[in-house]
């Protein structure tokens, strides 16, 4: 039935034109969207795929232009209009935007002013489109603050951005996108910032509305598993390209094209434990441990205590993963063993090469500066990381010439460093922008092994990156680990990034380990509601098998999160 | 937001006393005294002064104690009693001296700050918002010009210009009949016939720095996520441009306040003497070559003093306008 599509585009083309080109980013892309259903457009980074969602609002960044095809949006009252013929500063396609077509976008902290009251920018639509005033305008965004179940709403309504959590300020996202009713909701990778608790209450919330207020979903992700959690269609994309179409169904249990496997083979990969660790011969349980923590804590200015009394271990060769969500404290934690922060009691034994023990927390500024050559640190943010004035080479290096390397051997070390992450050792030249997310994040380690470390504390090393990029890391990871004798802290809110690479798991929740020991137990066989809540909110590789909607949650008891 | 007021507050007075003994060592830093000056004077006259008077004019002024008495007693006269000190070339007490031209050198200099913002930031936005155009290009141009371009060489050009062009008396703020007048409406409109060349002279540089810090502003701030947002609601370009980069590409522009002020306020003096106006300008400039020292200290002093209360001021416009530094 004609009538059920409200949105149909077809053959879409937005080209970039830059000096070197003409850049194609969405290149003869067709679909259609039913009214009240969700169509996932998948891809990675660079597919194109939120150049498209943009398109259909006429909100592409400069230089980006429709150069083609036709965005047909079928109203209410039946009337159409080809949103690609209007002029994206005209006043027809304005009437559109946030009225019948709202969207939500990836970045919740950035994509909203600091500086305005999140009640002053919910309300605007409201403004804009039906010139409601002021009073009555307060009224609606407070029914909207509670559809997205903000907790006290009034209070809330009078509040900025930074005041609120990543989940939140998605909230309050999705709230403004409301506001007005509109009947198409596109939502650009609204959890890819988020952690895993979160994302799972977030596709809720949208499922929920989506429900009550019979809204077509566009939504756009790079996670096959959050996919196959929530949409009826699926679109792949590929470089501007359409690769596959149809039923979530059809897509997961029988993909045609070569693309659309590899994407759902990279999540379900990370369903198991890593092929190379299966076959690894087990560590031995009695080995003295490289890093022996105990009674750690640290506790803030503020009186926050972000470390609370932890105690773990680290043996030679092992990976052990520090898991939990976003204020947990288990970045805290990582930066505590490198002494950024000075926790205030416990100890952090570490052995030296030469067989002696040395207690890191009390350890002098000499000490630590050699120790720190042994013990290194990979960072989530391969953008912000890597300085964007200095070539592969020089970043590579710098750790090397603080150890006295130069000349020739030192770029000879560099080549052989570049080759062992898997770089071309041609590109020491390029400058880090050069590079894709998965190659900046191999330049990190890079660095990071380069003074042939013992130790490497990994902080979300993999959570800004695809998914399907996010295996060749740890992949690359585990590879380094066997072959120089590593031993990782792997700190990730992501449980099945976890479950892939890591030998134990310690689970923190508030400061606190709540749960410890092999990760095989700990994953099949929680011991703690926290873990629990934490494994059943990741997304499921398989439309049949929707899970995310009974998940456990875990509400903190006061008395025994204290206790 | 009381704490953070009662923590500039309390930042201000440490700087308060530094800029107190910087005034005092500046004017003491040329070798010699006022006595020396006066000497150098009174000699080339032709008249010799014998060493015993001038010992005791020494004792008199109290130039002959070590330098931290003559500080302690000049600070302690301006807080106890308000009390400046008294000019030895004038013979008269420096507070008598000072308050009219110190109203005129604020006065000017706030009538200058407000040109620049008004002129500066429309010209900012127009350059950043069409980047690259003929009129961001000519902008461009004007700024680095009127950058390069010293302010005493602004004035006479200006000067020049004026009167050989135009015909128009410049230099004063007053023409002749009304320099002495007490203030009526009169006075008020020969005073804006007057003022508006110094204003604008004193504040190009200043312009043409804030039209480019407005620029960069919007220009970082113009493609910011939540640009984008606001556009996916529907609103108008224009409106949408006033109400989210614009307003947060002001936040850094009031920072510049700090320093725009001081940038104006020594441009005036230069300016002033240039073009002969009743400011503190001519005063210092004439107190520093006499080694005047109370009444010149007395004028850097109150100098520096305003141009902290411009600085505290901006600091607090800041907070108000910018809710991350206000609640964080």
């Amino acid at each position: 039935m004609t009538s059920d599509t409200i949105l149909k585009v077809e053959d879409l083309r937005t080209y970039f034109k830059t000096r070197t080109g003409v850049f194609k980013a969405v290149d003869g892309v067709s679909f259609e969207l039913k009214r009240g259903k969700t169509l996932c457009v998948v891809g990675e980074s660079g597919s194109g795929k939120s150049v498209t969602a943009r398109s259909i609002l006429q909100i592409v960044d400069k230089p980006g232009r429709i150069e083609g095809g036709s965005i047909v949006l079928t109203r209410q009252d039946g009337s159409t209009v080809d949103l690609a013929r209007l002029d994206p500063r005209g006043k027809q396609i304005r009437e559109v935007r946030g009225r019948e077509i709202a969207m939500i976008f990836q970045e919740p902290m950035s994509s909203l002013s600091p500086v305005h009251r999140i009640g002053e920018q919910i309300g605007e639509a409201l403004r804009i489109h039906f010139g409601m005033p002021k009073k009555q305008r307060r009224e609606r965004v407070l029914e909207l603050l509670k559809q997205v179940e903000i907790p006290r709403p009034e209070q809330a309504i009078d509040r900025y951005t930074f005041e609120f959590s990543g989940g939140m300020r998605q909230r309050v996202m999705i709230a403004m996108a409301l506001a007005c009713n509109p009947s198409v909701l596109i939502a650009d990778e609204p959890t890819t910032a988020l952690d895993v608790t979160t994302q799972a209450e977030i596709l809720d919330l949208i499922k929920k509305l989506q429900q009550s207020h019979g809204m077509a979903v566009i939504f756009i992700t790079h996670d096959m598993g959050v996919v196959a959690e929530i949409a009826d269609e699926v679109l792949v994309m590929y470089r501007g390209h359409v690769k596959e179409h149809g039923s979530v169904e059809d897509v997961f249990h029988a993909p045609k094209d070569d693309y659309t496997k590899r994407l759902i083979g990279s999540v379900v990969r990370l369903e198991n434990k890593a092929d190379i660790r299966l076959t690894r011969a087990p560590i031995p349980a009695d080995a003295a441990p490289l890093l022996q923590v105990s009674n750690m804590s640290l506790t803030f200015p503020s009186g926050l205590k972000a470390v609370n009394d932890i105690s773990l271990s680290v043996r030679p060769g092992e990976t052990l993963g520090i898991v939990g969500e976003s204020g947990s404290g288990k970045t805290t934690m990582g930066r505590c063993l490198l002494r950024i922060y000075d926790p205030e009691a416990g100890n952090i034994n570490y052995l030296r090469p030469d067989g002696s023990i040395i207690d890191l927390r009390t350890a002098s500024t000499s000490q630590l500066r050699e120790i720190r050559r042994e013990v290194r640190m990979i960072f989530q943010d391969p953008v912000g990381s890597l300085s964007p004035r200095k070539t592969v080479a020089q970043i590579i290096a710098e750790p090397l010439k603080l150890a006295g390397m130069r000349g020739k051997e030192l770029d000879e070390r560099v080549a052989e460093l570049m080759e062992q992450v898997g770089l071309e050792p041609a590109w020491r030249e390029r400058y880090p922008h050069a590079f894709s997310g998965g190659q900046r994040q191999r330049i990190g380690i890079a660095r990071a092994i380069a003074v042939k470390p013992r130790l490497i504390v990994a902080d979300e090393a993999t959570s800004a990156l695809d998914v399907s990029l996010r295996s060749q890391i740890l992949d690359l990871m585990m590879k380094l680990q066997d072959e120089l004798g590593l031993s990782y802290i792997f700190i990730s809110h992501d449980m099945s990034v976890i479950r892939y690479m890591c030998d134990r798991v310690a689970v923190m929740y508030r400061g606190q380990i709540v749960e410890a020991g092999n990760t095989d137990q700990v994953v099949n066989n929680p011991a703690h509601d926290y873990t629990r809540a934490l494994l059943s909110a990741i997304p499921h590789p398989d439309p049949r098998d929707r899970r995310l909607h009974h998940r456990v949650r875990y509400v903190a008891n006061p008395v025994s999160a204290n206790g | 937001m009381l704490r953070y007021i009662a923590k500039r507050l309390v930042f201000a007075i440490p700087t308060l006393f530094a800029v107190s003994i910087i005034a005092f060592a500046i004017i003491q830093l040329p070798p010699g005294d006022y006595l020396t000056t006066l000497m150098a004077d009174w000699a080339a006259q032709g008249g010799a002064v014998e060493a015993g008077t001038l010992a005791a004019m020494r004792e008199r002024y109290g130039l002959d104690q070590p330098m931290y008495v003559q500080y302690y007693k000049w600070i302690a006269g301006i807080i106890l009693h308000g009390d400046f000190g008294i000019s030895f070339e004038l013979g008269k007490p420096v507070t008598e001296l000072i308050w009219s031209r110190l109203g005129f050198s604020l006065l000017l200099s706030l009538l200058t700050l407000c040109f620049v913002w008004a002129v500066a930031i429309p010209i900012g936005i127009l350059s950043a918002v069409r980047q690259y155009s003929i009129q961001d290009y000519f902008a461009t141009f004007l700024a680095f010009f009127f950058l390069a371009v010293p302010d005493f060489l602004m004035a006479l050009s200006a000067m020049y210009l004026m009167s050989a062009w135009f015909g128009q008396s410049v230099g004063g703020l007053f023409s002749p009949e009304y320099a002495d007048a007490a203030w009526s409406f009169g006075r008020l409109v020969d005073f804006a016939k007057h003022v508006w060349l110094p204003v604008i002279v004193i504040g190009l540089g200043s312009l043409a720095a804030l039209v480019r810090i407005m620029r960069a502003n919007l220009l970082d701030e113009l493609s910011k996520p939540y640009v984008t947002t606001a556009r996916a609601k529907g609103m108008s370009e224009f409106e949408l441009l006033m109400r989210y980069p614009v307003r947060l590409a002001l936040n850094p522009l009031i920072s510049t306040l700090g320093w725009i002020l001081p940038a104006v306020i020594s441009g005036e003096i230069i300016v002033s003497v240039v073009m002969s106006l009743p400011t503190t300008g001519p005063l210092l400039l004439r107190a520093l070559l006499a080694q005047d020292m109370y009444l010149a200290g007395s004028l850097i002093l109150l100098i520096s003093v305003l141009t902290i209360i411009g600085t505290l001021i901006s600091d607090l416009l800041l907070a108000l306008t910018d809710p991350r530094i206000r609640l964080q």
